[in-house]
Protein backbone atom coordinates (compact mmCIF):
# COMPACT_ATOMS: atom_id res chain seq x y z
CA UNK A 1 0.00 0.00 0.00
CA UNK A 2 3.04 2.27 0.47
CA UNK A 3 3.34 2.80 -3.28
CA UNK A 4 -0.28 3.80 -3.61
CA UNK A 5 0.06 6.26 -0.74
CA UNK A 6 3.07 7.76 -2.45
CA UNK A 7 1.06 8.16 -5.67
CA UNK A 8 -1.67 10.02 -3.76
CA UNK A 9 0.78 12.33 -1.98
CA UNK A 10 2.54 13.05 -5.25
CA UNK A 11 -0.82 13.82 -6.86
CA UNK A 12 -1.61 16.35 -4.13
CA UNK A 13 1.77 17.99 -4.59
CA UNK A 14 1.56 18.08 -8.39
CA UNK A 15 -1.77 19.89 -8.22
CA UNK A 16 -0.91 22.10 -5.26
CA UNK A 17 -0.42 25.26 -7.30
CA UNK A 18 -3.91 25.24 -8.71
CA UNK A 19 -5.94 23.10 -6.35
CA UNK A 20 -5.37 21.90 -2.82
CA UNK A 21 -8.62 20.05 -2.15
CA UNK A 22 -9.82 17.12 -4.21
CA UNK A 23 -12.97 15.11 -4.54
CA UNK A 24 -12.89 11.39 -3.80
CA UNK A 25 -13.57 10.76 -7.47
CA UNK A 26 -10.27 12.36 -8.45
CA UNK A 27 -8.43 9.56 -6.69
CA UNK A 28 -10.44 6.86 -8.41
CA UNK A 29 -8.93 8.10 -11.67
CA UNK A 30 -5.44 7.53 -10.26
CA UNK A 31 -6.19 3.85 -9.74
CA UNK A 32 -8.41 2.73 -12.62
CA UNK A 33 -7.94 -0.93 -11.72
CA UNK A 34 -8.92 -0.55 -8.10
CA UNK A 35 -12.42 -0.61 -6.67
CA UNK A 36 -13.61 2.53 -4.84
CA UNK A 37 -13.54 0.73 -1.48
CA UNK A 38 -9.85 -0.10 -1.93
CA UNK A 39 -9.07 3.52 -2.79
CA UNK A 40 -11.04 4.66 0.24
CA UNK A 41 -8.97 2.37 2.45
CA UNK A 42 -5.75 3.96 1.23
CA UNK A 43 -7.12 7.46 1.83
CA UNK A 44 -8.51 6.50 5.24
CA UNK A 45 -5.07 5.17 6.16
CA UNK A 46 -3.46 8.43 5.10
CA UNK A 47 -5.97 10.29 7.28
CA UNK A 48 -5.15 8.01 10.22
CA UNK A 49 -1.44 8.69 9.69
CA UNK A 50 -2.12 12.42 9.75
CA UNK A 51 -0.90 12.97 6.18
CA UNK A 52 -4.28 13.81 4.69
CA UNK A 53 -7.16 15.89 6.07
CA UNK A 54 -10.85 15.81 5.36
CA UNK A 55 -12.24 19.17 4.31
CA UNK A 56 -15.98 19.53 4.55
CA UNK A 57 -18.37 22.33 3.68
CA UNK A 58 -21.02 20.52 5.65
CA UNK A 59 -22.64 19.13 2.53
CA UNK A 60 -19.63 18.05 0.46
CA UNK A 61 -16.37 16.50 1.56
CA UNK A 62 -12.98 16.85 -0.07
CA UNK A 63 -9.51 15.57 0.72
CA UNK A 64 -6.44 17.75 1.20
CA UNK A 65 -2.83 17.32 2.16
CA UNK A 66 -2.48 18.38 5.79
CA UNK A 67 -1.64 22.06 6.11
CA UNK A 68 -1.87 22.75 2.40
CA UNK A 69 -4.17 25.46 1.05
CA UNK A 70 -7.08 27.16 2.71
CA UNK A 71 -8.20 25.78 6.00
CA UNK A 72 -11.44 27.71 6.25
CA UNK A 73 -14.08 28.76 3.81
CA UNK A 74 -13.12 31.77 1.71
CA UNK A 75 -15.37 33.62 -0.64
CA UNK A 76 -15.13 33.25 -4.38
CA UNK A 77 -12.27 35.27 -5.84
CA UNK A 78 -10.66 35.76 -2.43
CA UNK A 79 -7.19 34.53 -1.63
CA UNK A 80 -6.80 32.29 1.41
CA UNK A 81 -4.91 33.80 4.34
CA UNK A 82 -2.31 31.04 4.55
CA UNK B 1 -27.72 41.57 27.13
CA UNK B 2 -24.60 42.82 25.36
CA UNK B 3 -26.47 44.00 22.27
CA UNK B 4 -29.72 45.72 21.51
CA UNK B 5 -31.81 43.45 19.29
CA UNK B 6 -34.88 45.38 18.12
CA UNK B 7 -35.28 43.37 14.91
CA UNK B 8 -34.95 40.00 16.64
CA UNK B 9 -37.35 41.13 19.36
CA UNK B 10 -40.09 41.31 16.73
CA UNK B 11 -39.67 37.58 16.20
CA UNK B 12 -40.85 37.04 19.76
CA UNK B 13 -44.14 38.80 19.20
CA UNK B 14 -45.92 36.12 17.15
CA UNK B 15 -48.11 33.41 18.63
CA UNK B 16 -45.45 30.71 18.20
CA UNK B 17 -42.52 29.66 20.37
CA UNK B 18 -39.57 31.82 19.40
CA UNK B 19 -35.99 30.73 18.84
CA UNK B 20 -34.97 34.23 19.94
CA UNK B 21 -36.65 33.76 23.33
CA UNK B 22 -34.88 30.40 23.68
CA UNK B 23 -31.46 31.89 22.94
CA UNK B 24 -32.12 34.78 25.35
CA UNK B 25 -33.12 32.29 28.03
CA UNK B 26 -29.90 30.33 27.54
CA UNK B 27 -27.86 33.57 27.46
CA UNK B 28 -29.37 34.61 30.82
CA UNK B 29 -28.77 31.12 32.23
CA UNK B 30 -25.13 31.15 31.20
CA UNK B 31 -24.66 34.66 32.62
CA UNK B 32 -26.14 33.59 35.97
CA UNK B 33 -24.30 30.23 35.92
CA UNK B 34 -26.37 28.76 38.78
CA UNK B 35 -24.49 25.44 38.64
CA UNK B 36 -21.08 27.10 38.86
CA UNK B 37 -19.82 25.50 35.65
CA UNK B 38 -16.35 26.15 34.34
CA UNK B 39 -17.60 26.96 30.83
CA UNK B 40 -15.22 25.68 28.21
CA UNK B 41 -16.33 28.09 25.49
CA UNK B 42 -17.08 31.80 25.96
CA UNK B 43 -19.80 32.29 28.56
CA UNK B 44 -21.42 35.05 26.51
CA UNK B 45 -21.53 33.10 23.23
CA UNK B 46 -25.33 33.15 23.16
CA UNK B 47 -25.33 36.94 23.53
CA UNK B 48 -22.84 37.22 20.68
CA UNK B 49 -25.00 34.88 18.65
CA UNK B 50 -27.98 37.19 19.12
CA UNK B 51 -25.83 40.21 18.24
CA UNK B 52 -24.60 38.50 15.08
CA UNK B 53 -28.10 37.48 14.06
CA UNK B 54 -29.35 41.02 14.61
CA UNK B 55 -26.54 42.31 12.39
CA UNK B 56 -27.51 39.80 9.69
CA UNK B 57 -31.09 41.07 9.76
CA UNK B 58 -29.82 44.65 9.58
CA UNK B 59 -27.36 43.99 6.75
CA UNK B 60 -29.72 41.50 5.10
CA UNK B 61 -26.85 39.10 4.51
CA UNK B 62 -25.34 36.28 6.47
CA UNK B 63 -22.20 36.69 8.55
CA UNK B 64 -21.51 32.96 8.71
CA UNK B 65 -18.88 31.19 6.70
CA UNK B 66 -19.03 27.47 6.59
CA UNK B 67 -16.71 24.61 5.93
CA UNK B 68 -13.22 23.78 6.99
CA UNK B 69 -10.99 21.19 8.50
CA UNK B 70 -12.83 20.54 11.68
CA UNK B 71 -13.79 17.11 12.81
CA UNK B 72 -12.76 14.43 15.17
CA UNK B 73 -9.79 12.28 14.41
CA UNK B 74 -10.48 9.73 11.67
CA UNK B 75 -14.01 10.94 11.00
CA UNK B 76 -14.95 12.70 7.80
CA UNK B 77 -18.40 13.74 8.97
CA UNK B 78 -20.46 14.69 11.97
CA UNK B 79 -18.92 18.11 12.48
CA UNK B 80 -19.70 21.16 10.38
CA UNK B 81 -17.28 24.03 10.65
CA UNK B 82 -18.93 27.37 11.29
CA UNK B 83 -16.98 30.60 11.38
CA UNK B 84 -18.24 34.11 11.91
CA UNK B 85 -16.93 36.81 9.57
CA UNK B 86 -17.13 39.45 12.31
CA UNK B 87 -14.99 37.75 14.96
CA UNK B 88 -13.78 40.97 16.55
CA UNK B 89 -17.29 42.22 17.16
CA UNK B 90 -18.58 38.82 18.25
CA UNK B 91 -15.65 36.82 19.67
CA UNK B 92 -17.96 34.38 21.43
CA UNK B 93 -19.06 32.94 18.10
CA UNK B 94 -15.85 33.40 16.10
CA UNK B 95 -15.67 29.60 15.90
CA UNK B 96 -19.06 28.07 16.46
CA UNK B 97 -19.09 24.58 15.01
CA UNK B 98 -22.09 22.33 14.69
CA UNK B 99 -21.98 18.72 15.84
CA UNK B 100 -24.41 16.12 14.57
CA UNK B 101 -25.17 13.25 16.91
CA UNK B 102 -26.99 10.04 16.03
CA UNK B 103 -30.49 10.03 17.45
CA UNK B 104 -31.84 6.89 19.10
CA UNK B 105 -33.88 4.83 16.68
CA UNK B 106 -37.47 6.09 16.65
CA UNK B 107 -36.28 9.01 18.83
CA UNK B 108 -36.97 7.30 22.12
CA UNK B 109 -35.02 8.97 24.91
CA UNK B 110 -34.48 8.31 28.54
CA UNK B 111 -34.28 11.36 30.76
CA UNK B 112 -30.83 10.13 31.81
CA UNK B 113 -29.65 10.33 28.21
CA UNK B 114 -31.05 13.83 27.75
CA UNK B 115 -29.53 15.04 31.01
CA UNK B 116 -26.13 13.63 30.09
CA UNK B 117 -26.31 15.24 26.67
CA UNK B 118 -27.32 18.62 28.09
CA UNK B 119 -24.63 18.44 30.78
CA UNK B 120 -21.95 17.83 28.17
CA UNK B 121 -23.23 20.59 25.95
CA UNK B 122 -23.69 23.13 28.75
CA UNK B 123 -20.08 22.63 29.74
CA UNK B 124 -18.41 22.20 26.36
CA UNK B 125 -20.76 23.94 23.96
CA UNK B 126 -23.20 26.80 23.76
CA UNK B 127 -26.01 24.90 25.50
CA UNK B 128 -28.11 25.39 22.36
CA UNK B 129 -29.47 22.31 20.65
CA UNK B 130 -31.71 21.59 17.72
CA UNK B 131 -33.93 18.61 18.45
CA UNK B 132 -33.93 17.53 15.68
CA UNK B 133 -32.20 18.54 12.46
CA UNK B 134 -33.83 17.98 9.09
CA UNK B 135 -32.07 14.66 8.66
CA UNK B 136 -33.44 13.60 12.03
CA UNK B 137 -30.29 13.71 14.10
CA UNK B 138 -29.54 15.60 17.29
CA UNK B 139 -27.85 18.87 16.38
CA UNK B 140 -25.57 20.50 18.91
CA UNK B 141 -25.11 24.12 17.90
CA UNK B 142 -21.89 25.97 18.59
CA UNK B 143 -18.58 24.96 20.05
CA UNK B 144 -14.90 25.61 19.48
CA UNK B 145 -12.39 23.31 17.78
CA UNK B 146 -10.60 22.14 20.98
CA UNK B 147 -13.91 20.95 22.45
CA UNK B 148 -14.78 18.64 19.54
CA UNK B 149 -12.64 15.72 20.67
CA UNK B 150 -13.75 16.20 24.26
CA UNK B 151 -17.44 16.06 23.34
CA UNK B 152 -16.81 13.10 21.04
CA UNK B 153 -15.02 11.19 23.81
CA UNK B 154 -17.85 11.72 26.25
CA UNK B 155 -20.52 10.85 23.69
CA UNK B 156 -18.83 7.59 22.76
CA UNK B 157 -17.38 6.51 26.12
CA UNK B 158 -19.98 7.75 28.58
CA UNK B 159 -23.16 7.69 26.50
CA UNK B 160 -22.44 4.84 24.08
CA UNK B 161 -23.43 7.12 21.23
CA UNK B 162 -21.81 8.32 18.04
CA UNK B 163 -21.63 11.27 15.70
CA UNK B 164 -24.06 11.40 12.81
CA UNK B 165 -23.36 11.96 9.14
CA UNK B 166 -22.51 15.10 7.20
CA UNK B 167 -20.60 15.83 4.01
CA UNK B 168 -20.29 13.26 1.23
CA UNK B 169 -21.29 10.45 3.52
CA UNK B 170 -24.14 8.19 4.37
CA UNK B 171 -26.25 10.50 6.53
CA UNK B 172 -27.65 9.48 9.88
CA UNK B 173 -30.32 6.90 9.02
CA UNK B 174 -33.80 7.65 10.35
CA UNK B 175 -36.85 5.55 11.12
CA UNK B 176 -40.36 6.13 12.35
CA UNK B 177 -41.25 4.68 15.75
CA UNK B 178 -42.63 1.65 13.94
CA UNK B 179 -43.72 -1.43 15.83
CA UNK B 180 -42.89 0.08 19.20
CA UNK B 181 -46.13 2.06 19.17
CA UNK B 182 -47.85 1.85 15.84
CA UNK B 183 -50.26 -0.82 14.67
CA UNK B 184 -49.69 0.11 11.03
CA UNK B 185 -45.99 -0.80 11.04
CA UNK B 186 -45.38 -3.44 8.39
CA UNK B 187 -41.82 -4.21 9.48
CA UNK B 188 -39.48 -3.39 12.32
CA UNK B 189 -38.25 0.02 11.21
CA UNK B 190 -36.18 0.65 14.31
CA UNK B 191 -34.32 -2.62 14.04
CA UNK B 192 -33.44 -2.25 10.36
CA UNK B 193 -32.38 1.37 10.94
CA UNK B 194 -30.13 0.38 13.83
CA UNK B 195 -28.73 -2.64 11.99
CA UNK B 196 -27.87 -0.72 8.84
CA UNK B 197 -26.35 2.08 10.90
CA UNK B 198 -24.07 -0.51 12.50
CA UNK B 199 -23.30 -2.28 9.24
CA UNK B 200 -22.47 0.87 7.32
CA UNK B 201 -20.27 2.64 9.88
CA UNK B 202 -17.53 3.10 7.33
CA UNK B 203 -19.89 4.81 4.89
CA UNK B 204 -21.19 7.05 7.70
CA UNK B 205 -17.82 8.27 8.86
CA UNK B 206 -15.41 8.00 5.96
CA UNK B 207 -16.59 9.89 2.91
CA UNK B 208 -16.30 8.17 -0.46
CA UNK B 209 -19.55 9.16 -2.11
CA UNK B 210 -20.08 11.79 -4.82
CA UNK B 211 -22.45 13.58 -2.42
CA UNK B 212 -24.82 12.85 0.45
CA UNK B 213 -26.84 9.63 0.64
CA UNK B 214 -29.84 9.11 2.89
CA UNK B 215 -31.76 6.07 4.06
CA UNK B 216 -35.09 6.44 5.73
CA UNK B 217 -37.47 3.80 6.99
CA UNK B 218 -41.21 4.30 7.14
CA UNK B 219 -43.22 1.51 8.69
CA UNK B 220 -46.28 2.19 6.56
CA UNK B 221 -47.33 4.44 3.68
CA UNK B 222 -48.40 7.18 6.11
CA UNK B 223 -44.70 8.02 5.97
CA UNK B 224 -43.98 9.61 9.34
CA UNK B 225 -40.31 10.15 8.40
CA UNK B 226 -41.31 11.12 4.86
CA UNK B 227 -38.86 8.61 3.39
CA UNK B 228 -40.19 8.69 -0.15
CA UNK B 229 -39.86 12.46 -0.36
CA UNK B 230 -36.48 13.04 1.20
CA UNK B 231 -34.25 10.02 1.05
CA UNK B 232 -32.20 8.54 -1.74
CA UNK B 233 -33.21 5.10 -0.57
CA UNK B 234 -36.66 4.90 0.96
CA UNK B 235 -38.07 1.76 2.53
CA UNK B 236 -41.80 2.15 3.02
CA UNK B 237 -43.89 -0.51 4.71
CA UNK B 238 -46.68 -2.16 2.73
CA UNK B 239 -48.63 -5.43 2.51
CA UNK B 240 -49.40 -7.84 -0.31
CA UNK B 241 -52.75 -9.29 0.74
CA UNK B 242 -56.06 -7.60 1.46
CA UNK B 243 -56.99 -4.85 3.90
CA UNK B 244 -58.81 -6.56 6.76
CA UNK B 245 -62.35 -5.32 7.24
CA UNK B 246 -64.49 -5.61 10.38
CA UNK B 247 -67.94 -4.91 8.92
CA UNK B 248 -69.51 -4.46 12.36
CA UNK B 249 -66.97 -1.80 13.24
CA UNK B 250 -67.65 -0.05 9.90
CA UNK B 251 -71.32 0.10 10.87
CA UNK B 252 -70.35 1.43 14.29
CA UNK B 253 -68.45 4.29 12.62
CA UNK B 254 -71.41 4.98 10.35
CA UNK B 255 -73.77 4.89 13.32
CA UNK B 256 -71.62 7.34 15.28
CA UNK B 257 -70.63 4.79 17.90
CA UNK B 258 -66.92 5.18 17.13
CA UNK B 259 -65.20 8.52 16.61
CA UNK B 260 -63.59 8.73 13.16
CA UNK B 261 -59.88 9.51 12.73
CA UNK B 262 -59.30 8.11 16.21
CA UNK B 263 -60.49 11.41 17.58
CA UNK B 264 -58.10 13.57 15.57
CA UNK B 265 -59.40 16.82 14.02
CA UNK B 266 -61.97 16.96 16.84
CA UNK B 267 -61.34 20.63 17.62
CA UNK B 268 -64.40 21.62 15.64
CA UNK B 269 -67.81 20.14 14.82
CA UNK B 270 -67.61 18.44 11.44
CA UNK B 271 -71.13 17.08 11.66
CA UNK B 272 -72.21 13.46 11.45
CA UNK B 273 -69.66 11.03 10.01
CA UNK B 274 -70.41 10.54 6.31
CA UNK B 275 -68.64 7.40 5.08
CA UNK B 276 -69.44 8.16 1.44
CA UNK B 277 -68.01 11.68 1.49
CA UNK B 278 -65.21 11.12 3.96
CA UNK B 279 -63.94 7.72 2.91
CA UNK B 280 -65.39 6.25 -0.29
CA UNK B 281 -65.19 9.42 -2.40
CA UNK B 282 -61.75 10.23 -1.02
CA UNK B 283 -60.21 7.00 -2.25
CA UNK B 284 -57.72 8.10 -4.94
CA UNK B 285 -58.16 4.94 -7.01
CA UNK B 286 -61.92 4.66 -6.39
CA UNK B 287 -61.51 1.09 -5.27
CA UNK B 288 -64.04 1.21 -2.43
CA UNK B 289 -67.80 1.00 -2.25
CA UNK B 290 -70.43 1.13 0.50
CA UNK B 291 -73.95 -0.15 -0.07
CA UNK B 292 -75.32 0.92 3.29
CA UNK B 293 -74.59 -2.47 4.85
CA UNK B 294 -71.26 -3.66 3.56
CA UNK B 295 -67.94 -2.03 2.75
CA UNK B 296 -66.13 -3.56 -0.23
CA UNK B 297 -62.54 -2.92 -1.30
CA UNK B 298 -61.08 -3.87 -4.66
CA UNK B 299 -57.65 -4.54 -3.16
CA UNK B 300 -55.89 -5.02 -6.50
CA UNK B 301 -56.49 -1.35 -7.20
CA UNK B 302 -55.59 -0.04 -3.74
CA UNK B 303 -52.70 2.43 -3.95
CA UNK B 304 -51.95 2.34 -0.20
CA UNK B 305 -52.92 5.95 0.48
CA UNK B 306 -53.91 4.87 4.02
CA UNK B 307 -56.81 7.34 4.18
CA UNK B 308 -59.53 4.76 4.84
CA UNK B 309 -57.46 2.98 7.48
CA UNK B 310 -56.55 6.26 9.18
CA UNK B 311 -60.20 7.36 9.19
CA UNK B 312 -61.63 4.09 10.52
CA UNK B 313 -58.76 2.40 12.36
CA UNK B 314 -61.05 0.12 14.37
CA UNK B 315 -62.74 -1.18 11.23
CA UNK B 316 -59.86 -1.49 8.78
CA UNK B 317 -56.46 -3.06 9.32
CA UNK B 318 -53.41 -3.47 7.16
CA UNK B 319 -53.00 -6.94 5.61
CA UNK B 320 -51.06 -9.79 7.17
CA UNK B 321 -48.48 -10.46 4.44
CA UNK B 322 -46.26 -7.54 5.31
CA UNK B 323 -43.02 -6.13 3.98
CA UNK B 324 -41.91 -2.96 2.25
CA UNK B 325 -41.55 -1.13 -1.04
CA UNK B 326 -38.21 0.39 -2.01
CA UNK B 327 -38.16 3.78 -3.71
CA UNK B 328 -35.04 5.51 -4.95
CA UNK B 329 -33.88 8.98 -5.82
CA UNK B 330 -35.85 11.50 -3.77
CA UNK B 331 -34.08 14.77 -3.14
CA UNK B 332 -34.40 18.52 -2.61
CA UNK B 333 -33.23 20.90 -5.34
CA UNK B 334 -29.53 21.58 -5.84
CA UNK B 335 -28.00 20.39 -9.11
CA UNK B 336 -31.43 19.48 -10.43
CA UNK B 337 -34.97 20.10 -9.21
CA UNK B 338 -36.68 18.39 -6.30
CA UNK B 339 -38.04 14.95 -6.98
CA UNK B 340 -39.91 12.19 -5.20
CA UNK B 341 -38.62 8.64 -5.03
CA UNK B 342 -39.29 6.24 -7.89
CA UNK B 343 -40.58 2.77 -7.11
CA UNK B 344 -37.87 0.20 -7.68
CA UNK B 345 -39.01 -2.85 -5.71
CA UNK B 346 -42.75 -3.09 -5.04
CA UNK B 347 -42.46 -5.65 -2.28
CA UNK B 348 -39.65 -7.11 -0.27
CA UNK B 349 -39.85 -9.01 3.00
CA UNK B 350 -37.84 -6.94 5.47
CA UNK B 351 -36.36 -9.56 7.75
CA UNK B 352 -33.08 -9.98 9.55
CA UNK B 353 -30.29 -9.96 8.51
CA UNK B 354 -31.71 -7.67 5.81
CA UNK B 355 -29.48 -9.12 3.11
CA UNK B 356 -31.99 -8.42 0.34
CA UNK B 357 -32.05 -4.73 1.19
CA UNK B 358 -28.30 -4.56 1.60
CA UNK B 359 -27.72 -6.15 -1.77
CA UNK B 360 -29.83 -3.47 -3.47
CA UNK B 361 -28.11 -0.71 -1.51
CA UNK B 362 -24.62 -1.92 -2.30
CA UNK B 363 -25.35 -2.40 -5.99
CA UNK B 364 -26.67 1.16 -6.11
CA UNK B 365 -23.62 2.51 -4.31
CA UNK B 366 -21.21 0.70 -6.65
CA UNK B 367 -22.94 2.29 -9.63
CA UNK B 368 -23.34 5.75 -8.13
CA UNK B 369 -19.76 5.97 -6.85
CA UNK B 370 -18.46 4.94 -10.27
CA UNK B 371 -20.80 6.94 -12.50
CA UNK B 372 -22.08 9.79 -10.34
CA UNK B 373 -20.58 13.23 -10.90
CA UNK B 374 -19.36 15.23 -7.96
CA UNK B 375 -22.34 16.65 -6.03
CA UNK B 376 -24.77 14.54 -8.03
CA UNK B 377 -27.43 12.77 -5.97
CA UNK B 378 -28.73 9.34 -6.89
CA UNK B 379 -31.97 10.85 -8.21
CA UNK B 380 -30.03 13.05 -10.59
CA UNK B 381 -27.93 10.16 -11.81
CA UNK B 382 -31.11 8.15 -12.37
CA UNK B 383 -32.43 10.99 -14.48
CA UNK B 384 -29.20 11.42 -16.43
CA UNK B 385 -28.38 7.77 -16.98
CA UNK B 386 -32.00 6.50 -17.10
CA UNK B 387 -34.13 4.44 -14.77
CA UNK B 388 -33.39 1.49 -17.03
CA UNK B 389 -29.77 1.65 -15.94
CA UNK B 390 -30.83 1.55 -12.29
CA UNK B 391 -32.83 -1.58 -13.04
CA UNK B 392 -29.78 -3.08 -14.68
CA UNK B 393 -27.36 -2.40 -11.84
CA UNK B 394 -29.79 -3.69 -9.24
CA UNK B 395 -30.54 -6.82 -11.31
CA UNK B 396 -34.21 -5.89 -11.39
CA UNK B 397 -36.40 -7.03 -14.24
CA UNK B 398 -38.35 -4.18 -15.81
CA UNK B 399 -42.07 -4.31 -15.11
CA UNK B 400 -45.02 -2.16 -16.04
CA UNK B 401 -45.01 -0.20 -12.79
CA UNK B 402 -41.48 1.00 -13.57
CA UNK B 403 -42.81 2.86 -16.60
CA UNK B 404 -43.50 6.49 -15.81
CA UNK B 405 -44.86 7.54 -19.20
CA UNK B 406 -45.16 6.15 -22.73
CA UNK B 407 -41.90 6.33 -24.65
CA UNK B 408 -41.34 9.47 -26.71
CA UNK B 409 -38.32 8.06 -28.56
CA UNK B 410 -39.33 5.68 -31.37
CA UNK B 411 -35.92 4.02 -31.50
CA UNK B 412 -35.14 0.96 -29.47
CA UNK B 413 -31.51 0.25 -28.80
CA UNK B 414 -30.94 -3.39 -28.12
CA UNK B 415 -27.89 -4.81 -26.48
CA UNK B 416 -26.22 -7.72 -28.21
CA UNK B 417 -27.21 -10.21 -25.53
CA UNK B 418 -30.86 -9.16 -25.86
CA UNK B 419 -30.98 -10.16 -29.54
CA UNK B 420 -31.32 -13.86 -30.42
CA UNK B 421 -28.09 -14.85 -32.15
CA UNK B 422 -26.39 -11.56 -31.28
CA UNK B 423 -25.36 -8.92 -33.84
CA UNK B 424 -23.23 -11.26 -35.99
CA UNK B 425 -24.87 -12.71 -39.05
CA UNK B 426 -24.04 -15.26 -41.67
CA UNK B 427 -23.32 -13.07 -44.71
CA UNK B 428 -23.28 -16.02 -47.14
CA UNK B 429 -26.71 -17.05 -45.91
CA UNK B 430 -27.93 -13.48 -46.30
CA UNK B 431 -26.52 -13.23 -49.87
CA UNK B 432 -28.20 -16.48 -50.77
CA UNK B 433 -31.47 -14.64 -50.35
CA UNK B 434 -30.49 -11.06 -51.32
CA UNK B 435 -28.54 -9.99 -54.43
CA UNK B 436 -25.87 -7.32 -54.18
Amino acid sequence: MADEKEIIVEYFKSKAKTKTKHYFKDFLELFPDKKPREVKKILSDLVKEGVVDYWSSGSTTMYGLKGLGKQEEVEEGEQPKD
Amino acid sequence: MKFETPLLDQLEQGPWPSVVSDIKQEAAHRAANPDGLDYQIPQDCCEDLLGLLELSYKDMETHWKHGGIVGVFGYGGGVIGRYCDQPEMFPGVAHFHTMRVAQPSGKFYSTKFLRQLCDIWDLRGSGLTNMHGSTGDIVLIGTTTPQLEEVFYQLTHEMNNDLGGSGSNLRTPAACMGMSRCEYACYNTQDVCYQLTEDYQDELHRPAFPYKFKFKFDGCPNGCVCAMARSDFAVVGTWRDDIKIDQDAVKAYVGGEYTPNAGAHSGRDWGKFDIQAEVIDRCPSHCMSWDGQKLTIDNANCVRCMHCIDTMPRALRIGDDRGASVLCGAKAPVVDGAQMGSLLVPFVKVEQPYDELKEIIENIWDWWIEEGKNRERLGELMKRASFQKLLEVTNTEAQAFHVKEPRNNPYIFFKEDEVPGGFKRDLADYRSRHQR
